[in-house]
């Protein structure tokens, strides 16, 4: 059985490899296999999955990637994500990816759908909407036939028809491995120290990029080795963190939060894996079960509507509460509009229920992290000694 | 008719255009005394002709907030803004906006703007539209409904997405108008605005196309941003709008047969020396003097992309159809310019570029909007491999007078210039740069 410190330091290996070395590895394994990438914050892998596909995440260039080419496409005040996405499409890193999924988040990424067609006009690319109107019948009619017109899309890619049977199973499987997430989380929140957070991102980082049965073997075999190890419990104060569902801060900005005394209790960190709050039946219509699920059973994030304006900022306050956090740590990357459009809302539901909060803007290749680690500290120290508990 | 007012040459459509403004509001600011109801909507997928269905008035916020950066008080309120809490990355439209509602929604006549009775998010084209209603309904605290447009990711309005704006049409808009202002849905009204925004856009589409001849007799960027007044906000489907555009029409007419190129704030325009296609919107902010650094130098756009921010009428004869009206509304929605996606909005400009003999391609880059700006310099080289002319870059803000440098903007267009005048003479553009 492998250790914790095995497990994650092949997960970090993962996460920074911008060869994607491990997809190019099973997409070589068999001539007929195919590759398709997607963006944050959401898509539905099931069909990727059913037509025998990899579903690939990909969340940028991080802090390992100079960017060249990137920034000629991008003036100075857009986000970071889309200028490394582009470099790793221009300096062929993606050359083996056979379509590319860009889901509804904002307008950088919904642009960069349309870059990507006039970049590489071979490839498969969809812009993946979603609807924002959550009535079954309407939003969610809307919605399942957008999945049957993407399911058409994957099946030019494959060069077969995607039966429903094949869906089934697939969403059999990503129920599995969404089980398995939700409970590393809950594992995380539960006992901290034992799962720092950032062993769990590049766990879930991991999941990006390798089959899905792996990465939940993968969730499996961490849990079992956690629990055979002893790690000291720090008397750091508990804190969620929002905003960071898109372009993904770098590794050191979360060791940096953990250091600075803050367990990080939860997180919106690549919402694909968690966007489906409940398992999507297996039985009946496959197409219409998902569309279903994200009507009714998908997770609030700034990408989304919220119709009903006294919920608005509800799910964090709720989420604050689930995970006696102490506070909460707004870490929107610079140029991002659905996180920093979003946080004086949620703000100011925190506010209502005295949740304290702190703020602050972050990128791929943010390297400077004494500040961070200075306003962290700072949160947590206050926290300890302020608050009534 | 021409007059002179404040130093600024007036015609007759601009003084119509601004009595219509006038009243409107007028009317917005008299609702305690009229009992009249007002929806606040954005320019983009703006539903006026179903609006006055049900008696309202349309309050458009990012009218609210050019007025106020032309007016020059947009920069305090963004302040404002970000004192509040508000990113400095965002939308300065947001901002101004929510900047104002702080010092009380105070109108260009002077009068606090009522608190909208019903927020009508109608989400075509750009993001930020959805966070800023939630940011509204988060500080008005009233009733609020979404119209969601699905974007053209692959160039094509498909049935499944006009089924879709059709059917929240039907289900959630209709029904919320109809009990938020109390009067029943007649769609043969809606019908008879529709036919009249039909004959507004006949001689829009004249309007812009009279670009086409040399010298144009208009400027489709900065004189554009008023033509499009009328049919962009609060006025399509009214016989004002058929009026303004008639009179309108008629002024161009006569610039025509004179051979008379634009009309600026100081009066004609002299030689038309470059024609440009612009993209991008313009700053409201410094307005007059952005628009003097082209006129100055015998520059006129003949066609924008600005034009089209508010519904595409040229590109695809697309036009309000009284036999079709609410799948006419859904495809005016889906078919708004940054509704389209990249590939279509470079095929767009290419053609614009050829049809109205354009000597260059010019962008306008807002630091506030993404939904233009991401991607615009990947059109600006599609459309230099593809048309052969000079392109250039410039970047403003929509209303933060902070990120308008005047020095930095005209030197740039000066460089321009020189630049398409060696690329007529044969020379390599890039050198002049």
């Amino acid at each position: 059985m492998k250790n914790t410190t095995e497990i994650i330091e092949y997960c970090q290996h993962l996460a920074e490899d911008t060869e994607f070395k491990s997809a190019r590895e099973w997409k070589a394994a068999d001539p007929a296999r195919k590759v398709v990438g997607y963006m944050p914050v959401y898509v539905p892998r099931e069909l990727i999955h059913a037509a025998g596909m990899l579903p690939l995440g990909i969340l940028g260039g991080g802090d390992n990637l100079e960017v060249i080419h990137g920034d000629a496409y991008y003036q100075s005040y857009i986000c970071r994500i889309p200028r490394s996405t582009i470099e790793l499409a221009v300096t062929k890193r993606l050359d083996f990816v056979d379509g590319m999924l860009f889901p509804s988040i904002c307008d950088v990424i919904r642009n960069l759908s349309g870059m990507w067609k006039l970049l590489l006009p071979h490839v498969y690319v969809r812009y993946f909407d979603v609807p924002q109107n959550f009535m079954s019948d309407v939003g969610g009619t809307y919605y399942a036939q957008e999945l049957r017109e993407l399911k058409e899309g994957l099946e030019g890619i494959v060069g077969r028809e995607i039966s429903d049977d094949d869906i089934r199973r697939s969403i059999a499987v990503y129920n599995e491995n969404r089980r398995l997430v939700n409970a590393v989380y809950d594992l995380r929140a539960r006992t901290p120290w034992k799962a720092p957070s950032w062993e769990v991102y590049v766990l879930m980082r991991a999941g990006m990029v390798l089959p899905v049965e792996d990465h939940s073997q993968l969730m499996i075999d961490y849990m079992g080795a956690v629990e055979h190890e002893d790690r000291p419990m720090k008397d750091n104060c508990r804190v969620i963190l929002q905003g960071s569902f898109c372009e993904q801060p770098p590794l050191n900005l979360i060791k940096s939060i953990e250091l600075a005394g803050c367990y990080i209790v939860d997180d919106d960190y690549m919402l694909v894996t968690r966007w489906l709050l409940e398992d999507v039946p297996s039985e009946g219509d496959p197409i219409e079960n998902l569309a279903e699920s994200f009507i009714k059973h998908s997770c609030e994030t700034a990408a989304k509507y919220e119709p009903d304006g006294a919920k608005k900022g509800k799910y964090l306050v709720d989420l604050t509460k689930s995970r006696a956090a102490e506070g909460v740590i707004f870490a929107a990357p610079s140029f991002c509009d659905p996180a920093l459009l979003d946080r004086p809302m949620l703000a100011g539901a925190l506010s209502r229920e005295d949740i304290p909060y702190i703020s602050f803007k972050y990128a791929e290749n943010s390297g400077q992290m004494q500040p961070i680690r200075e306003q962290a500290g700072t949160f947590a120290d206050t926290i300890k000694l302020w608050s009534d508990a | 008719m021409t007059t002179a007012h404040d130093d600024i040459i007036k015609e007759s459509s601009m003084l119509k255009q601004k009595q219509m403004i006038a009243r409107n509001y007028d009317g917005l600011t008299s609702t305690a005394q009229t009992g009249k109801k007002v929806a606040a909507t954005y320019v983009p997928g703006n539903l006026n002709e179903l609006i006055m269905c049900f008696d309202m008035l349309n309050n458009l916020p990012e009218i609210n907030a050019i007025q106020n950066g032309m007016r020059k008080k947009s920069g305090a309120l963004i302040q404002d803004a970000e004192k509040m809490g508000h990113s400095e990355d965002v939308c300065t439209y947001v901002k101004a906006d929510i900047g104002n509602m702080a010092k009380g929604s105070i109108a260009p006549n002077g009068k606090p703007m009522p608190v909208p009775d019903l927020l009508l998010l109608s989400y075509t084209g750009c993001f930020t539209f959805m966070k800023w209603f939630e940011l509204l309904r988060d500080q008005y605290g009233c009733r609020t409904t979404m119209l969601h447009v699905p974007y053209e990711g692959d160039g094509k309005i498909t049935k499944n997405m006009r089924d879709y704006v059709v059917k929240q049409l039907k289900e959630e808009v209709i029904p919320t108008l109809e009990d938020v202002s109390g009067v029943k849905f007649d769609i043969d009204r809606l019908r008879e605005n529709l036919r009249n925004s039909a004959k507004a856009e006949d001689d829009f589409v004249w309007i812009l196309n009279s670009a086409k001849n040399k010298p144009s007799p208009i400027d489709a960027y900065f004189g554009g941003v008023y033509y499009v007044g009328p049919i962009f906000t609060a006025f399509r489907g009214t016989q004002d709008a058929i009026d303004y555009y008639k009179i309108l029409r008629g002024e161009i007419e006569q610039r025509i047969k004179e051979g008379k190129g634009p009309i600026t704030p100081e009066g004609d325009m002299g030689k038309e020396k470059y024609r440009l296609v612009v993209e991008g919107p313009p700053n409201w902010t410094s307005f007059r003097e952005f628009w003097k650094m082209f006129y100055d130098e015998g520059a006129v756009v003949v066609s924008s992309t600005y034009t089209k921010v508010g519904g595409v009428y040229d590109y695809d004869n697309f036009r309000h159809d009284p036999d079709r009206p609410l799948e006419s509304i859904a495809e005016y929605c889906l078919g708004c310019y940054t509704n389209r996606n990249l590939p279509m909005r470079v095929d767009m400009i290419e053609q614009a570029m050829e049809e109205f003999q354009a000597d260059g391609f010019l962008v306008n880059s807002i630091k506030s909007c993404n939904s233009f700006s991401a991607g615009q310099l990947m059109i600006m080289r599609e459309i230099e491999n593809r048309t052969g002319k000079p392109a250039a870059f410039i970047e403003t803000d929509l209303v933060d007078p902070r990120y308008f440098s005047p020095a930095n903007v005209k030197n740039r267009l000066e460089s321009y210039f020189q630049m398409i005048d060696q690329k007529r003479q044969g020379g390599n553009p890039s050198q002049a740069a």
